[in-house]
């Protein structure tokens, strides 16, 4: 069985498979396939848009970290015409879970810093699964602080399972490098752009997510918690993730109704992974129009403007 | 799951993060009655009377304690020292100076913006917990006066839901701050949380970075805040404003930490260091500053607010 594959995606794969079998037999053949090809890509198109527009929270979740879901540096290799990676964080390591660096978008200057997944195993390891360690966040903190001070604005990717929960990251600080970007995301000068393309985990997310535009690939997920921890604490067994993400609202449909995100960039028929170059281009051409829009604003206004949104968050009953 | 506390003076980790997989800032409260002490439930309702409610077992050492004493001695036994969990009202009033107080932000309740539901209603938790504890949500706020310096103060009550932080948990801390802010005075938060509140979803992330903002401005204003953490913090509180005092404080032995202790076990399938997590291993790793016996909490807090301040020493008591 193919392991890139969702269970959902099946009656696709299998279309594109039937489709694939056509083109390659039609090659060199007399035989006239094009009505029969366009039929079947009909058919493909249809019950794409067919399963994709029911899709529940847990399915999206699943699409979310889809295996073959473009990652921080497969936006980056699309929407940056030059990218500079910068390693480490001054003081302990360097962290292959976030990368970060300097880039040009349309011409543009800009720190971007990302959680990043591995593809292969090997490179999951290296990756640490997307899971940070406390001198990844430092290091984002250090980039963070270097776009302050060259007037740079900073665009993050968010694509965590969350923080990493080891011996290590606990003797090194995981809690206090979580809280301490909080704390200067919510201060730095200049305009910061947060963007989650797959998952958004929880504390481990956040820590890049603190900004003055928080935007939602169409199939991400942001959440207090993973679906499968929710349900192993709440439901008493992990097997209940399917309950937990539709309990939590953790899809940009949900968030964006209840004003806890800013915008949802439409992902193409089938998800991000059918398509990465079109997704690459409405995440490029919706963060340039919010840095541009943000550049406009006076330094202070853009502060008071980002403690206000942070400041109007939350649900209550005032009495 | 939850375990019963130990009896050899170190606790056992009991919060939700030893329950699940990677990562959460959230926290569970199935575990919570196990967790809370016999005579917390019973404490200041008519049940006070009963003769048994007089005599409770320390924890740590097991020794058989005069409830009365316990209380003066604010939970702490006067045999061993160990530390059992202290309501965040009473903490306060022991804190604060007599008869001051006046609560930030107490109008505010919970609301069930997801309509969120597992095997319970989070109505009915909420309805459940503001029975069991008296308190409107998991944290309580109030001005007063520290010897005599007017100062913010909010404590956690672990026994609200663990402790969890929620909209109304990050309103009234953020309210705090900025009273502090606005009344140049100092602030000062004990912490116990097993986290953010799942029930809440996104809404309760979120208050991480909403009172991590407020304490940036409390910091551009010169302004100190203490955090003291006691037994637990962890999860997304730990990660958020815990971790943010200009001095960070830990009760004896408290477990502070992101994640718990279980789910970095099952992480990394290895045997855990001893007093992995304690306020002493924070100590000795650089994320605390130091720890303070609770007894001598409210003479080393003046004491250190006052110099930051600028103020001169108050007397002791």
């Amino acid at each position: 069985m193919n392991q890139n594959i969702l269970e959902f995606e099946k009656p696709i794969a299998e279309l594109e498979d039937k489709l694939r079998e056509l083109r390659a037999s039609s090659q060199g053949q007399s035989l006239d396939f094009e009505s029969e090809i366009r039929k079947l890509d009909g058919k493909l198109r249809e019950k794409t848009v067919e399963i994709f527009q029911n899709l529940s929270a847990w399915q999206i979740a699943q699409l979310a970290r889809h295996p073959l879901r473009p990652y921080t540096l497969d936006y980056i290799g699309h929407i940056c015409e030059e990218f500079h990676e910068l390693a480490g964080d001054r003081a302990f390591a360097d962290d292959a879970a976030i990368v970060g660096g300097l880039g040009r978008i349309d011409g543009k200057g800009v720190v971007i810093i990302g959680h990043q997944k591995g593809r292969d195993t090997r490179q999951k390891i290296r990756r640490n699964f997307g899971m940070p360690r406390p001198e990844g966040y430092r290091k984002a903190l250090r980039l963070m602080h270097m776009a302050e001070r060259f007037r740079l604005p900073v665009l993050t990717l968010i694509d965590t399972p969350g923080a990493y929960p080891g011996v290590g990251a606990e003797e090194r600080g995981q809690s206090e490098a979580i809280a301490r970007n909080l704390l200067e995301m919510s201060k730095l000068r200049v305009p910061v752009v947060c963007t989650v393309i797959g998952e958004g985990g929880s504390g481990g997310a956040l820590a890049i997510g603190v900004g003055d535009r928080v935007n939602m690939l169409q199939f991400s997920t942001y959440s207090v918690i993973t679906p499968e921890g929710c349900a192993s604490i709440l439901w008493r067994s992990a097997e209940r993730a399917r309950d937990a993400a539709e309990a939590m609202g953790l899809t940009a449909a949900r968030l964006i109704e209840h004003g806890l995100i800013d915008r949802i960039i439409p992902e193409p028929l089938g998800g991000a992974h059918r398509d990465p170059k079109t997704t690459a281009e409405n995440l490029k051409a919706l963060v340039l129009g919010q840095i541009a829009e943000l550049e406009k604003l006076d330094t202070d206004v853009l502060l008071t403007q980002r403690y206000e949104k942070l400041r109007g968050m939350g649900q209550y009953q005032a009495a | 799951m939850a375990r019963s506390s130990s009896h050899s003076g170190t606790r056992k980790l009991e919060t939700d993060h030893d329950l699940h997989p990677p990562i959460s800032d959230a926290d569970p409260m199935s575990w919570l009655s196990k967790l809370m002490p016999k005579r917390i439930r019973t404490q200041g309702g008519d049940k006070r009377k009963v003769p048994e409610g007089l005599w409770g077992k320390c924890e740590g050492c097991g020794a058989v304690l005069y409830q009365p004493e316990l209380e003066a001695n604010q939970q702490v036994c006067p045999k061993c020292s160990f530390h059992m969990p202290i309501l965040a009202r009473e903490r306060l009033k022991q804190f604060l100076d007599e008869g001051t107080g006046t609560e930030i932000g107490a109008e505010l309740a919970p609301a069930d913006a997801l309509k969120f539901k597992d095997s319970k209603k989070y109505k009915d938790r909420l309805v459940a917990a503001q029975k069991q504890t008296g308190e409107s949500d998991a944290l309580v706020a109030l001005h007063g006066r520290l010897k005599g310096m007017p100062i913010a103060a909010c404590a956690f009550e672990f026994s609200f839901m663990a402790g969890s932080m929620g909209s109304v948990v990050g309103e009234r801390f953020t309210l705090a701050a900025e009273h502090a802010l606005a009344h140049g005075m100092p602030l000062v938060c004990f912490s116990a949380s097993g986290g953010a509140r799942m029930q809440e979803g996104l809404f309760s992330l979120m208050q991480m970075a909403k009172t991590s903002a407020a304490l940036a401005r409390l910091r551009e204003a010169g302004l100190p805040f203490i955090s003291v953490m006691t037994h637990p913090t962890t999860g997304g509180v730990s990660a958020s404003l815990a971790m943010l005092g200009d001095i960070n404080v830990g009760e004896p032995q408290a477990l502070i930490g992101f994640a718990g202790p279980r789910v970095i076990e099952q992480t990394v399938r290895e045997t855990l260091p001893e007093g992995f997590q304690r306020s002493e291993f924070l100590v000795e790793h650089g994320a605390v500053d130091l720890i303070v016996d609770r007894r001598q909490m409210r003479d080393k807090l003046a004491d250190l607010i006052a110099i930051l301040m600028r103020r001169p020493r108050a007397a002791a008591g």
